[in-house]
């Protein structure tokens, strides 16, 4: 389902070239559980990055579901992005003036879907997560794993091909962050394709393939 | 993103930052305020001298003796010959047309005003009974010149009120005698005390017929000749009328001089028309500026609302969504700006109004829609180097902070 191959990624930091990706090539399936690993700097991010469509490489191909995704203008990537691509971040970034309901639908609301069809769909994922009477509170109403929580079901409303997760319990406590753990393997079994992005060994552990990047390289992969 | 779903956010973004957002509504407002007010009053002032003119009689035609352009170089004007004096006669001449309402001849001078040793020089106008409604004077005591052949020189006279004041003091002057320039004549009226004629302060004038003021002057002539027309619309036919009877009587020659209230107006209506503009001119700068200080408030916002808009782009908007979200966000501060500022526009024209009851301060429409014009223009042009900004983000960094 995603296909990288050979891609290239550098930045020019104070005039020095730095290579972040070096001719890296990764296949991702769909249903597959996924963890990146790697010491800080060393370009996971990055990857997670271009998997993303966030950031492009400047060489290699990146097909996502069969379809060359490497140079798409600003208005197809957005759109492929809606459609495939779900984010959950390690400081949640929920917007704090909208509830929970609302950060939950931002995504359908910038695709176009109509108010009472975003209202549905998020009351579905609502529910299911655990967060039934929390609906009209606001993110700084809600505790840590409450707001990750909105975060994971803002990034599985569009239901994307994949679901990518940079640090999810890097700003949880032990118990809460367990909790996330379970709700995104729980999402993997039904069938949803995760990749998780981590410096902590205990969680990149659990994944059933494990990738190790060191210095913009593929150090070392488990399956796949 | 729906229309609908851009508003609401937008508003939801100006209603999380209260101090800001009515900070920018309170410089739209005040721009839009200033712009409705200034007008309002500007044409006010525009309605209020033309009102005044017309009191004088939109109608009326004042014919001079002489023509005013020098560089009609006829054989007459060569050998220094002077123009023929309009008379009686004229006046009599122009009056014989269904074109005209009324006619006054008039005649001005300047005499001493004798009673029981108190003396005062005065300006005497000799005229007709028509002359109190063609200048809608009003008559405070007694009656005005009587209606009779304008020929017959009656020693007669109504006196301007504070004239009478000075001459009689508290005493009644009705049927009393005065003395004009070595002639007798008598008090039959006294004119209410107010307004202005021809430049006179009618408190300040004595009136005497016509006839008697030539035998006063010792001249034929005539200072000019007043005519009312009948409506507006037959003034330029009432010009030609006069010009041909006059110059028939004249041997053919055009020694006259016609000018019409309407035209004089019309000139202080342009004049008044050109201040209003400006002063709506100056006060549209003020909103020029409430768009500068929407644009810096806007730059800010942005930079403080840096991981919201990368959020955005992560979560599938493009480039022109982003645009649009905060053009919009700037277009609702200035929509809601303006109305809150036509309110008080509204609310202060109201409020001279109150104070200056004669002064119909309300703006013109043209520049309703012009103050809400600009406030949207500046709105839009100075958001979009914001959300141009915002626009180009990188969202990768954008989100790398929290």
């Amino acid at each position: 389902m995603i296909e990288l191959s050979d891609i290239c990624r550098t930045f020019t930091v104070g005039g020095q070239e730095v290579r972040a990706m070096d001719h890296v090539s990764l296949t991702i399936g769909a249903g597959e559980y996924l963890s990146i690993m790697g010491p800080s700097g060393s370009g996971k991010s990055t990857l997670l990055n271009i998997i993303g469509l966030l950031d492009t490489p400047n060489s290699g191909t990146y097909l996502l579901d069969g379809r060359d995704v490497t140079s798409l203008a600003d208005e197809q990537l957005a759109a492929t992005r809606s459609r495939k691509i779900g984010f959950i971040f390690q400081f949640f970034h929920l917007i704090p003036r909208l509830s929970a309901a609302q950060n939950i639908e931002l995504p359908l609301m910038l695709a176009g879907v109509p108010l009472r069809q975003r209202r549905q769909r998020s009351a579905v994922l609502i529910d299911s997560f655990g967060l039934g009477n929390r609906r009209h509170h606001r993110p700084d109403e809600l505790s840590g794993g409450q707001r990750q929580r909105v975060a994971i079901a803002r990034a599985v409303i569009n239901q994307p091909a994949v679901l990518l997760a940079d640090e999810p319990t890097g700003n949880l406590d032990r118990s809460s962050g367990a909790e996330i753990i379970d709700l995104l393997e729980g999402l993997n079994r039904a069938g949803q394709t995760l990749v998780i992005v981590t410096h902590d060994p205990e969680i990149g552990e659990r994944a059933r393939r494990r990738v190790r990047v060191v210095d913009g390289r593929l150090a070392s992969d488990s399956g796949g | 993103m729906r229309p609908l779903d851009t508003i609401r956010f937008g508003l939801g973004s100006l209603g999380s930052n209260r101090v800001r957002t009515a900070l920018m509504l309170l410089a739209m407002s005040i721009g839009v305020a200033a712009v409705v007010l200034l007008t309002g009053i500007g044409n006010g002032a525009r309605l209020y001298i033309v009102d005044q003119f017309a009191s004088l009689g939109t109608n009326l035609v004042i014919v001079i003796p002489g023509r005013a352009e020098t560089a009609n170089n006829t054989p007459a004007t060569l050998i220094g010959e002077t123009p023929r004096d309009l008379t009686l006669e004229d006046a009599a001449a122009v009056m014989r047309s269904e074109l005209v309402e009324r006619v006054a001849p008039l005649n001005i001078g300047e005499l001493n005003a004798v009673r029981q040793g108190r003396e005062r020089q005065v300006p005497v106008l000799g005229s007709s009974a028509s002359f109190l409604a063609i200048h809608h004077l009003k008559l405070a005591l007694g009656s005005f010149l009587p209606e009779e052949d304008w020929d017959i020189a009656r020693p007669v006279c109504v006196l301007g009120s504070k004239v009478s004041q000075e001459l009689f003091g508290r005493e009644p002057a009705i049927g009393e005698l005065i003395r004009l320039g070595g002639y007798r004549c008598r008090v039959i009226g006294i004119l209410a005390s107010e307004g202005r004629s021809l430049g006179f302060d009618t408190q300040e004038m004595v009136m005497v017929p016509v006839a008697f003021a030539q035998m006063l002057y010792n001249t034929s002539g005539l200072f000019r000749i007043l005519v009312e027309g009948k409506d507006l619309e037959s003034l330029e036919r009432l010009k030609k009328h006069i010009k041909a009877t006059i110059a028939k009587r004249h041997y053919g020659e055009e020694d006259v001089t016609i000018i019409t209230q309407d035209s004089i107006l019309a000139t202080f209506d342009k004049i008044l028309r050109s201040l209003t503009l400006t002063v709506a001119g100056i006060a549209a700068i003020s909103l020029v500026v409430a768009g500068i200080l929407i644009m810096n408030v806007m730059l800010m916002s942005v930079a403080q609302r840096t991981a919201e808009i990368g959020l955005c782009k992560a979560l599938g908007g493009t480039r022109r969504q982003i645009m649009a979200m905060l053009v919009s966000e700037a277009l609702l501060l200035s929509v809601i700006g303006g109305i809150l500022g036509l309110l008080l526009g509204f609310a202060g024209s109201w409020g001279i109004a109150q104070v200056y009851p004669e002064l119909t301060t309300t703006p013109p429409l043209w520049a309703v829609a012009a103050a809400m014009a600009t406030a949207l223009g500046t709105g839009l042009i100075f958001s979009l180097l914001p959300a141009g900004r915002a626009a180009r983000l990188d969202p990768i960094r954008a989100l790398a902070r929290r």
